[in-house]
């Protein structure tokens, strides 16, 4: 730390917000050249969004952005590269119909002639890609053909070639393997004698720990502390990341009592999202998903419901094997899936509220092929009075009600087949409080007849309040399961980051 | 150069194989085939809706349809029928203006399409119908009187083009044997394709084509010139549809602004650009395939001359062999593994 260090960049009491949202509020925030800086904090911190920022993607709704001093302010990604900015990002910005060469160089090829010089763009492609370990990737390959992990060394290249003077990488290890992680850890070390600064985020602690010289954590978009590598223990990392209060009101759990599973699932994959996952989900259990983003949960939900192709293990229903090709076979089974995002997957927004709830249920409604539009009134009825939704009148589009009861439309439909299992994807998200504490109640109530619940969500106070026992996922697979007075904030947030297996927290 | 697309692109490789077998299976059962004359009467027959059918390539490339292309060669011809006339020097700079006119055409349509945010679709729907107004316009009854020396050149071989403009000893040098049987709108047709497409994919704005059709938010993120390329690629779907026009007015010595054939050019360009590879999501093909495409659609008409097919079941033969084509296609989504994503 001795060694004479520039700032980069610096923020000044910058704050983002998205509607009536705080994504970033009142960061200060400084990265000098030639260090490595971890960023830490949980789903929702505003990590994401501070590196938006920094990369141009985002203007910062308040406060100022300093680059080496000079205030600026970006609107596009190619001005924050032309000072040497350069983010790595996790939704890859690559061409799947382009080669490997040609989205290295995509805006900034090597030119003969006015024309793109394939020739030189191949070869310096090439040698890029050998400086990261990756000399099996041929630049004329194209990136549809590539596994993500390889696909994710070329986002990296392509950053590389843009010559930084700082580079963002968000999550960039997630897709990789062991090996590449390597070749990443060189490579920042290398960039870092250079004295190029990085910013590094990551879920995975031991990887933080092994890079970084500085580390800052984030939490509810509040900058909480910046602090040298070896200042802080695990554990105090993790209470800097967590704490916050509990702010929704949960049902009372009551004892479990042991029952029959009613779902289980057995080593099931699906290409590299799932790696043998098992669950036993009992009759009458609030089951939790936990885990960070992107752990393969919202792919378990789907393959269980039938949505994926290519789908390996066994899962079976009340004992009996499933095989689940297809939504439509899946809901014959009794199962509902609610899904993550109700705007595209869970409603048709300019059809009413009324064809909304029916649309799952037609069958049940009509005689023969005709709709009875009297028992179908009684079911509308039905399911608005049991989610109390408030709506004026079920003819309105769907779009004009709010967040939350919009949502309450997407779980009122699937109630009203009566499933057996229901499969929950992330239903909290963008709704207020109140609603929230009616889906729990909701849930609580369909738990207390005997049906299963199986519940993803990426608030962990909401797994921690809501649920009987939860199963955390990391890389594709349960790592831990927690009930009882095990089911903490710290443990799940510890497993989450696969650090149980050493004693951490 | 062709090995790359057509290992790439095995749509496109699939059509050559189709479009040489299909060929050379017509000249053998062709009475006079292989010769001169057939060889120079097909080209003649396939270059406007080849030009047309290049032109519509580009907007599908960034993932759109062009439903003015059809309008535009026509609207170009009648323009042409009363610029192409005079001295040499008169004419040429009449096919210069004629370009240009497609070309401006497009580029308008470009610019609609970006900063109008209308779907390419409906927007092109409507200029169409526009383009097919003024020709009306230009043209209410079929005419004009372009030079017949020109006419006679330019759709005969190359021997026939040096005899009528006094070139190479009027076609009888040694030099100019090896190539004196090629038909001229061939070689028309590929030095268009080849000087003005195969350029255009070598700089940023022709790879910015492909990065839109292929993933436009990625495109936006890499900080690619997404705009500049959309206009771009309609101004030379413009300029594509205008060759397409000139060569039209020269070939029939005149301009009509026929209305049934606007529409069917449309249609067979969009054809000719699924059979040549390229994908209607964009992203995927090239303007060169859609030459290919535009052979298939060709040689399958001439086989209803020689096979002396009953016209009233030709559409439906051309039907069943276009659905059997792009079917081929349509095997890739077998390669989808999450369901949902074949409605993204």
């Amino acid at each position: 730390m001795t060694k004479a260090k520039e700032e980069i960049v610096a923020l000044r009491d910058v704050s983002r917000y998205f509607g009536g949202i705080t994504a970033l509020s009142g960061v200060d925030f400084t990265c000098h050249s030639a260090s490595v800086h971890g960023i830490l904090g949980e789903n929702g911190a505003g990590k994401s969004t501070l590196i938006k920022i920094l990369s141009g993607v985002l203007k910062p709704s308040a406060g100022e952005v300093l680059v080496e001093g000079r205030p600026v302010t970006y609107s596009s990604t190619a001005e924050a590269v032309r000072d040497g900015i350069v983010c790595v990002f996790q939704e890859l910005s690559l061409i799947p119909d382009l080669s490997v060469a040609d989205n290295i160089y995509i805006d900034t090829p090597p030119k003969r002639f006015g024309l793109i010089d394939r020739r030189a763009q191949r070869k310096q492609a090439a040698e890029l890609l050998a400086r990261l370990n990756a000399s099996e990737v041929h630049p004329d390959t194209l990136i549809r053909d590539l596994s993500l992990s390889r696909r994710q060394i070329v986002e990296i290249a392509k950053a590389l070639a843009k010559s930084p003077k700082l580079l963002i990488l968000d999550e960039a290890t997630s897709a990789l393997t062991g090996k590449d992680v390597d070749t990443v850890y060189a490579l920042l070390s290398d960039l870092r004698a250079d004295g190029v600064a990085s910013i590094f985020i990551s879920h995975r602690m031991h990887e933080v720990d092994a890079l970084c010289d500085r580390l800052s954590v984030f939490r509810n978009g509040q900058h909480i502390e910046t602090f040298d590598k070896g200042e802080r223990s695990d554990a105090e990392i993790v209470r800097l990341m967590i704490g916050r209060e509990i702010s929704a009101q949960y049902p009372p759990k009551p004892k479990r009592q042991p029952a029959p599973p009613a779902l289980e699932v057995k080593n099931l994959r699906w290409e590299n999202s799932l790696k043998g996952v098992n669950l036993k989900v009992e009759a009458g259990e609030i089951h939790g998903l936990g885990g960070l983003d992107g752990q393969g949960h919202k792919e378990l939900l789907l393959a269980v419901f039938g949505a994926l192709k290519g789908v390996e293990g066994e899962i079976k229903l009340h004992d009996k094997p499933f095989r689940p090709t297809s939504p439509a076979a899946c809901k014959k089974a009794g199962l509902a899936l609610i899904p993550e995002d109700r705007k595209t997957e869970g409603l048709m927004l300019n059809l009413s509220i009324r064809d909304n709830l029916l649309l799952p249920n037609y069958a049940a409604v009509s005689r023969g092929p005709i709709i009875d539009s009297r028992r179908a009134d009684e079911a509308v009825r039905d399911g608005v009075t049991r989610l109390q939704i408030k709506a004026g009148d079920t003819a309105n589009p769907v779009e004009t009600l709010s967040g939350g009861n919009q949502q309450k439309v997407v779980i009122a439909k699937w109630m009203m087949l009566d499933p057996d299992i229901v499969l929950l994807n992330d239903p909290t998200r963008g709704i207020d409080v109140g609603t929230k504490q009616e889906i729990f109640r909701l849930m609580r109530d369909l738990a207390s007849a005997g049906k299963t619940i199986l519940f993803y969500s990426t608030d962990y106070a909401e797994l921690i309040g809501c649920c009987d026992r939860v199963s955390i996922l990391y890389d594709g697979g349960v790592v831990a399961v927690r009930e009882g007075d095990a089911l903490t904030e710290d443990a799940i947030v510890a497993a989450s980051l696969n650090l149980h297996e050493r004693g951490a927290a | 150069m062709i090995a790359k697309p057509l290992r790439h692109n095995r749509g496109f490789a699939a059509a050559l194989i189709l479009f040489l077998v299909l060929f050379v299976v017509y000249h053998i059962l062709h009475p006079r085939g292989f010769s001169t004359a057939v060889f120079i009467q097909n080209a003649n027959e396939t270059v406007a809706i080849a030009f047309v059918a290049m032109a519509q390539t580009i907007p599908v490339l960034v993932g759109g349809l062009d439903l003015s292309v059809g309008s535009v060669m026509t609207l170009t011809a009648c323009l042409a029928s009363y610029l192409v006339v005079g001295t040499p020097a008169q004419m040429i700079f009449g096919m210069f203006l004629t370009l240009l006119a497609g070309t401006t055409f497009g580029v308008m349509n470009g610019l609609i399409v970006v900063f109008g945010r209308i779907q390419p679709i409906i927007a092109t729907l409507a200029t169409g119908a526009i383009a097919m107004g003024l020709a009306l316009l230009l043209r209410p009854t079929p005419g004009g009187d372009i030079d017949a020396d020109l006419n006679w050149a330019l759709t005969n071989s190359v021997f026939d083009f040096a005899e009528t403009f006094g070139l190479a000893d009027d076609g009888n040098a040694a030099w100019l044997q090896p190539f004196a049987n090629i038909p001229v709108p061939l070689i028309i047709l590929l030095v268009v394709a080849f000087g003005v497409w195969a350029p255009f994919k070598r700089t940023v704005t022709g790879r910015t084509l492909y990065a839109i059709g292929s993933a436009e938010s990625a495109a936006k993120l890499s900080g690619l010139p997404v705009r500049r390329a959309k206009i771009a690629a309609f101004g030379l779907a413009g300029f594509f549809a205008s060759c397409g026009g000139l060569y039209l007015a020269i070939q029939t010595s005149s301009g009509n602004a026929d209305i049934t054939q606007a529409g069917a050019y449309t249609l067979n360009s969009i054809a000719a650009v699924v059979l040549g590879g390229t994908s209607l999501l964009g992203g995927i093909g090239g303007a060169i395939g859609s030459l290919v495409g535009t052979g298939i659609l060709r040689v399958i008409s001439f086989y209803f001359r020689i096979l002396s097919v009953d016209p009233l079941i030709q559409p439906l033969i051309e039907g069943l062999v276009l659905l059997a084509a792009v079917s081929l296609g349509a095997l890739r989504t077998l390669r989808i593994k999450n369901k949902l994503e074949h409605f993204r």
